[in-house]
């Protein structure tokens, strides 16, 4: 069984349609990257999981469970975590404050998890007492992450994580990512760096129009020649 | 010099303590709940003739009914909120200042129907006051109320800082909308936001009718003060609203200083401007405040 | 006939008061209803109108400032200058910050000018204020010089209504419209939206003043009363929320109801036992507040909704001026 699935998902906010039917599905262990044309409603898609929008029709399920149109903070609760493309930390906090509000749904003992992360994510044990606010952008990302990471999500939801960073951070955050899904949480990752991310990517879907236009494994995709030219030519800089 | 010890500077503190815990209530509602609680300064009047109602009751000292009549205020805080503020949490904020602004009215005009609008004292007698180096004169009651405040103030630190719930209010006052999406239960911080502000307003305003009288404009007077202390000390920054309070509440006082000839450098009248003057001034320099506070 | 000669001044002082809420009205929709500002402190610039158009026209007098004696035009229109430039002032300050700090400001502003009237009593006469203020059309018999002061101020609640319409619809007023509504999308088009809020602020602070100057000749008194913040600040946003914000005949309309509505019931509670009719004035001040917290829950487009002048435009019920 997949861990999420979308269903011919249509929805938008307000009275604007964005998806058209939407079908997706992520499955254990994966990296599952969404690519598209800007405005084919890739990030749309993802807050259609996570309940942030209203949907007119479709489902979405997340270990067969229904989940569609439930309120985000259930949704958290569910065991989704979403890590928006900015403003994903709480800067006047400090990292570990951070980590510990990713925690803040779980009743249990935290610190053995802190202490996981802080193994996967080095840096941020040396900056734990640091306030977020004054880190690197790319240090950032991770504190986002690890945030995320504190409730041992069943899946990882991350909108554009490499959106405004420099090659160098770029290539670290994808390592941050396959290292995460190493520790078995299924990702399912929006990206602009399309080239980049679906090297990574066990699968990919590209979206346009809020449609469904190519699926296929991450090499598949990196060797279709359609999908090559109408969106990969921008990331072969990348 | 002594002189100015005294009868500037002690007063000044005294006064800016209380600005203090009034203004810790406003950089808090402002900075989690985003909207400026013009209510805030009825919220300490109500405080204060609840207790004055308890101590005719029991005939205790207003400190020892202080942490029952916080529990009263912050239960009709609680229910303003409910019914009157909450409403309006999806909607732009503008809709609960409003909201808030008919609340100042509203519940000052239930006050004045409860209490009538007599003036009343808190504490009967005069303290003589405390001498030392055989000079420095410090009343009791003013030991009293900048003790208490050191308490208080302690207290809100040891809440934000060690806390989950005090981390939590900090973290929605950075972004309210990823606190939801981390799953940060914003009611109850919103609850616990309005528990800590009520209870400070409503000690600060039992400090103020120790230190003078009660009457029922005195939360209206202490409304520009909070607001101008929340604003010089940066919105957001509980600390720097203290910082704020204590700085307004000094100036105001120094103010009438005869610093040059021996006449009163500002007119006592227009003691209470000082507060407004300093924020406008904050507002054209700098807007986020001293400690570098939010600007909306 | 005696009854009914008490009844027709009434009704004309009615009016009259209901009129000079309406300008206050109109004045508070072009900075709420249209633009979106939040002015907490209404009574402030009405005061300042008030004693500055009093101490121009009286007579000399050892008590206060005085002697000018300029014509009711003049005295009226530097009134509206000089709320207009302190307006200005604050709108300097404030207008590029949310609107939460030009509430702020302006409450302090209300509350500067109280500290003036209370310490400057060389020129205001302090608590007991400034009285013997001349009324336009005094000389004329009862109840003609009552008829032809209700004239003048209907006659200016209609002049503003028609210049108000007439920007309303003009493109300067659909630059309002557009900057209440989305502020990016209108910076982005280009205008300068600190100039146009500037604007609307100055606008309605100067027919406030003038309001303020009005009820000064009306009464031939005006003290520091005139700040309180219920009777004037309060009253003109319940008028403005209830009657309907951004539409100019819902703030005139409210103006004219709520006024009834509170000269009514100060009518009835006078008539309780002294001690009584003391508390429940807080009463009706508590009710009033209810009104308005009504109102802004259930019914946030007020008695008459707002229309919008472009025909074309995409009405989404849901986007009242109010809930913004």
């Amino acid at each position: 069984m997949s861990v999420l699935e979308l269903d011919a998902v249509v929805g938008g906010y307000g009275d604007t349609q964005i998806l058209h039917g939407v079908s997706m599905k992520v499955d254990p262990g994966e990296i599952v990257v969404i690519i598209g044309p800007n405005g084919a409603g890739k990030s749309t898609a993802m807050k259609a999981v996570f309940g942030l929008l209203n949907l007119s029709s479709g489902k979405v399920s997340l270990d067969g469970e229904d989940i569609t149109n439930m309120p985000p903070e259930q949704v958290v609760r569910h065991g989704v975590c979403y890590v928006p493309q900015t403003s994903n930390i709480f800067p006047s906090l400090t990292v570990e404050e951070n980590l510990e509000m990713g925690a803040f749904v779980r009743e249990d003992d935290f610190q053995p998890r802190l202490r996981e992360l802080y193994e996967v994510f080095p840096p941020l044990a040396e900056k734990r007492r640091q306030t977020a606010g004054t880190l690197s952008g790319g240090q950032r990302q991770m504190v986002a992450m690890a945030k995320a990471m504190m409730l041992e999500p069943k899946i990882l939801l991350l909108d554009e994580p490499t959106a405004g960073l420099s090659p160098k951070y770029r290539g670290e955050i994808f390592s941050i990512v396959k290292t995460v899904n190493a520790t078995g949480t299924p990702i399912l990752m929006v990206e602009q760096n399309a080239k980049q991310a679906l090297k990574i990517a066990n699968r990919g879907y590209v979206l346009v129009d809020g449609k469904n236009k190519f699926e296929g494994s991450g090499q598949s995709l990196l060797d279709d020649p359609e999908v090559a030219e109408m969106f990969l030519g921008g990331g072969a800089a990348a | 010099m002594i002189e100015f010890l005294n009868f500037y500077l002690i007063p000044g503190l005294v006064l800016g303590s209380i600005y203090a815990l009034g203004a810790i209530g406003i950089t808090l509602t402002f900075s989690i709940l985003r909207f400026a609680n013009f209510a805030h300064g009825e919220t300490m009047l109500l405080g204060v003739y609840i207790t004055w109602s308890l101590v005719q009751f029991s005939g205790l000292h207003p400190l020892i009914v202080l942490p029952v009549a916080a529990m009263l205020t912050v239960l009709a805080v609680l229910f303003i909120d409910r019914a009157f503020y909450k409403p309006f949490r999806t909607s732009p904020t503008i809709m609960v200042v409003i909201a808030s602004f008919g609340m100042m009215l509203m519940i000052r005009s239930v006050v004045q129907f409860i209490w009538g609008v007599q003036l009343k004292g808190m504490t009967q007698g005069i303290q003589r006051p405390m001498v030392f180096f055989d000079s420095l004169r410090i009343s009791p009651k003013h030991v009293m109320i900048i003790s208490a405040t050191i308490v208080l103030m302690l207290a809100v630190h040891y809440l934000l800082s060690r806390t989950k719930i005090g981390k939590a209010m900090r973290a929605m006052s950075d972004s309210p909308e990823l606190a939801k999406l981390t799953g940060i239960d914003t009611e109850k911080v919103v609850r616990m936001t309005w528990i800590v502000g009520g209870t400070l307003a409503t000690a600060a305003g039992v400090f103020l009718a120790i230190d003078t009288h009660i009457d029922t404009n005195m939360g209206f007077k202490m409304l520009l003060p909070m607001f101008a202390a929340a604003i010089l000390g940066g919105i957001g920054r509980p600390f720097g609203a203290v910082a704020g309070g204590l700085i307004i509440g000094v100036v105001e006082e120094i103010s009438s200083y005869p610093w040059i000839g021996t006449e009163p450098l500002l007119n006592p009248g227009y003691k209470a401007g000082v507060a407004f003057a300093i924020m406008i001034a904050m507002l054209l320099w700098r807007p986020s405040g001293l400690f570098k506070g939010k600007v909306f | 006939m005696d009854q009914f000669y008490g009844i027709f001044l009434y009704v004309i002082s009615l009016l009259t008061m209901g009129g000079i809420y309406a300008i206050l009205a109109l004045g508070l929709n072009i900075q709420w209803g249209f633009t979106g500002l939040f002015n907490a402190g209404i009574a402030g610039f009405f005061a300042i109108g008030a004693y500055v158009s009093a101490i121009l026209t009286t007579a000399p007098s050892a008590r206060h400032l005085g002697g000018f004696e300029v014509p009711y035009v003049v005295s009226f229109l530097v009134a509206m200058i000089v709320s207009g430039i302190i307006a200005w002032g604050v709108g300097k300050v404030c207008l590029k910050l949310r609107a939460d700090y030009l509430a702020i400001a302006t409450i302090g502003i209300a509350e500067i000018f109280r500290l003036i009237l209370k310490n400057e009593t060389w020129a205001t006469n302090g608590p007991r204020g400034v009285s013997m203020i001349p009324k336009p059309f005094e000389s004329l018999p009862e109840p003609w010089n009552q008829l032809a002061f209700l004239g003048l101020i209907l006659a200016t609640v209609v002049v503003i209504y028609f210049l108000l319409e007439t920007a309303r619809r003009s493109p300067w007023g659909r630059v309002m419209t557009a900057i209440r509504e989305n502020e990016k999308s209108a910076m982005a088009a280009g205008k300068d939206i600190e100039k146009f809020r500037m604007e609307a602020f100055v606008v309605g602070c100067m027919l406030m003043a003038l309001a303020g100057a009005f009820i000064a000749h009306y009464l031939k008194f005006i003290g520091p009363n005139a700040t309180d913040p219920m009777t004037s600040t309060f009253l003109v946003w319940v008028m403005l929320v209830v009657g309907g914000s951004a539409n100019n005949k819902g703030a005139i309309l409210g103006a004219f109801l709520m006024w009834t509505i509170w000269s009514a019931s100060e009518i009835l509670t006078s008539r309780l036992p002294d001690e009584l009719a003391i508390r429940t004035a807080y009463i009706r001040i508590f009710l009033i507040g209810l009104a308005l917290q009504i109102f802004l829950q259930r019914y946030p487009k007020g008695i008459f909704p707002e229309v919008r002048p472009k025909p074309e435009r995409r009405v989404n019920p849901a986007e009242t001026p109010a809930s913004r």
